[in-house]
């Protein structure tokens, strides 16, 4: 480029070749400068309409679930955003065997981000009683079992009730904590909620939260 | 190392061959004036109606049942999807804006002429293949006008003796028309039309510089190999595949940076028009989206005032202005071949109309008033009196070829200067 010369046949142009190069120089840098500006601006249109579509906000908006209803000891789902929630009742015995066997727990504590920080306890939930997770295994994606009457036990001594998942068995206990020696490696999420009041649970807002 | 990477890529792949040869120091005579930007809007626009289709595609869906709903979808649902369909529409009108004026620029200045028959061909079959992809495009949103507009344009094959009817059939997929119908439009729009039309832009171009750009005055800029002197000849640095072969004289300037940058001019004053249009009146008064097209598509009822896009008006005008079908039809597309024949109708040897005969301007600006008014003709409502005056405009279509035909080969032409003048 180089070998472009410009003006190169004009002999009137060079007189004021040197006031102009700096003002060439100017113009072509403000020219691009606002190019590229206009290249950014077009862009965000292509970029944004990647985003959820107010379509699919409005199909993964928060979703109420009536607990008054749930026996304890019983389980029920949810569909929010296409997922399935579970809602446990869990009985004072079965609350009380969670610390039993926290030594075969790979993270007794909750200290991954899998929970909401509300959620951040023994029984990773608001109330003690509810719990609510989203019922997708930690590890690919499959929906485990809810294995409860003892029938757990076959996987994990001395839990009567758990999670249990049929693609690559993997193990949680009923706050959602998954077990040792098993393909998953985090714990169930506890999707964000709150108590609108004492029967109802809002699934994907928490308390304080806009 | 820099140097080296692209010393590497070079040696395996012509990258500043190719700029060289076809920008950097590609010949463009100095004098190509504000006619010769069209060319480069059309691949702008090219380039803006492929981006903002994938992006629509992400969104559409192709059939009977939900094109429409998706349509809205896009409009009221997707971020800026609006945008990105308004982009695409007035992109479509704009691709016509462009090309008529691309391909008037040839009419005016002869650049259809030898030895650029193939690449005015080439052009013609973008415009076609550009009406087609226009025409199944519009029959996507499913409204009351894609329907209507898609019922009249297939029916046009059913004028043709003995197989038409079973070939509407075939077109359409159906009995009528369809969600079949739209399904294939659908495929036609996305991927068959628009391969064709960006090889075939690419054959342009390429026949283009093989035989290098015509100007407003016709002169050429490339002389035969040894016929001028070295002070006649450019002082810029020009590709040795044209100098090998020719002289180049001093008329010249290299395209890049010289015409792209005026190019880019013309392209803001274009984006400036454009974004007015696309985003305060998108539908430009029923001219670029028409109204009935709002309104889902419903086999049961035509809407009362049926016309194309203002891109075919003209066209249509003479389909109608024929009283009998088969003729209507065969006037539409003859209206078009005769374009197509242009370098072989126009029998003259000067090219630019700056130095042919007084009837030769005056035929060539009644010419653009009759398409237009064609236009106009094809684009409002029916009433007695444009009957008349389609046929006359319709005959007056033809009588420019046949003129051209007759007074071209003795015409009376002012002598070509050797040198560019302005």
């Amino acid at each position: 480029m180089s070998n472009v010369s410009l003006d190169a046949h004009d002999s009137s142009k060079t007189e004021n070749q040197p006031a102009s190069s700096n003002r060439r120089r100017f113009l072509t840098v403000a020219t691009s400068v606002v190019g590229g500006i206009g290249v950014v601006g077009a862009a965000v249109p292509f970029i944004a309409s990647w985003n959820p579509s107010i379509k699919a906000k409005a199909a993964g908006a928060d979703v109420e679930a009536d607990i008054s209803k749930i026996q304890p000891g019983q389980l029920i789902r949810v569909i929010w955003r296409s997922q399935p929630v579970w809602i446990a009742r869990r009985t004072p015995e079965l609350l009380a065997s969670l610390s039993g066997f926290e030594d075969q727990l790979k993270d007794p504590n909750s200290d991954e981000e899998q929970q909401p920080a509300f959620a951040k306890n023994q029984y990773r939930s608001i109330k003690e009683e509810f719990l609510v997770l989203v019922g997708i295994c930690t590890h690919l994606g499959c929906s485990p079992q809810h294995l409860k009457d003892g029938a757990f036990e076959e996987y994990v001594e001395g839990a009567p009730e758990g999670f249990f998942c049929p693609c690559h068995g993997s193990k949680f206990d009923m706050a959602g904590r998954v077990f040792q020696n098993v393909p998953a490696g985090l714990n169930l999420v506890v999707p964000p909620h709150m108590y609108i009041d004492d029967n109802t649970i809002l699934i994907g807002s928490e308390e304080g939260a806009a | 190392m820099l140097k080296n990477l692209m010393d590497w890529v070079e040696y395996r792949l012509p990258i500043m061959r190719v700029a060289n040869q076809h920008a950097i120091q590609y010949p463009a005579p100095r004098n190509m004036n504000v006619w010769y930007m069209f060319g480069f809007l059309a691949t702008i626009v090219l380039v803006n109606q492929i981006v903002t289709g994938i992006w629509l595609t992400m969104s559409y869906t192709p059939t009977a049942e939900e094109a429409f709903a998706s349509v809205e979808y896009i409009m009221r649902d997707v971020e800026y999807g609006y945008i990105l369909r308004y982009m695409h529409s007035t992109g479509a009108s704009a691709f016509f804006i462009v090309i008529y004026l691309h391909m008037f620029r040839g009419m005016i200045y002869g650049s259809y002429q030898k030895p650029r028959e193939l690449l005015w061909l080439f052009g013609m079959f973008i415009y076609l293949a550009l009406m087609a992809e226009a025409f199944m495009g519009y029959v996507l949103p499913w409204g009351q006008m894609s329907y209507w507009g898609a019922q009249v344009i297939v029916s046009l094959f059913s004028a043709i003796p003995v197989i038409g009817p079973d070939l509407v059939i075939w077109i359409q997929g159906d009995y009528v028309i369809s969600g079949a119908t739209l399904n294939r439009f659908f495929a036609l729009h996305v991927i068959a039309l628009p391969l064709v039309i960006v090889i075939l832009v690419f054959l342009h171009i390429v026949a283009l510089h093989e035989v290098g750009s015509n100007n407003p005055d016709g002169t050429d800029v490339k002389r035969k190999k040894g016929s001028l002197s070295e002070d006649e000849k450019t002082k810029y640095k020009i590709h040795e595949y044209y100098t090998s072969k020719y002289d180049i004289i001093d008329d010249i300037v290299p395209f890049f940076p010289h015409i792209v940058l005026k190019d880019l001019v013309g392209f803001c004053i274009f984006l400036l028009g454009f974004c007015y249009i696309m985003f305060f009146v998108p539908e430009m008064g029923g001219y670029f989206l028409e109204a009935p097209n709002f309104e889902i598509a419903n086999p049961l009822k035509t809407p009362e005032h049926i016309f194309p896009v203002w891109y075919f008006t003209p066209f249509y005008a003479i389909l109608k202005a024929v009283p009998h079908k088969l003729g209507g039809v065969i006037a539409m597309f003859s209206a078009i071949i005769c374009l197509a024949l242009l370098p072989w109708v126009d029998r003259g040897k000067v090219k630019s109309w700056r130095y042919r005969c007084g009837l030769h301007t005056w035929n060539l600006l009644t010419f653009a008033a009759v398409f237009i008014f064609l236009g106009y003709l094809g684009g409002t409502p029916q009433e007695a009196w444009k009957i008349t005056a389609s046929q006359i405009a319709t005959i007056m279509y033809f009588g420019f070829f046949v003129l051209l035909f007759i007074y071209s080969k003795n015409e009376r032409t002012i002598p070509v200067p050797a040198r560019i003048t302005e």
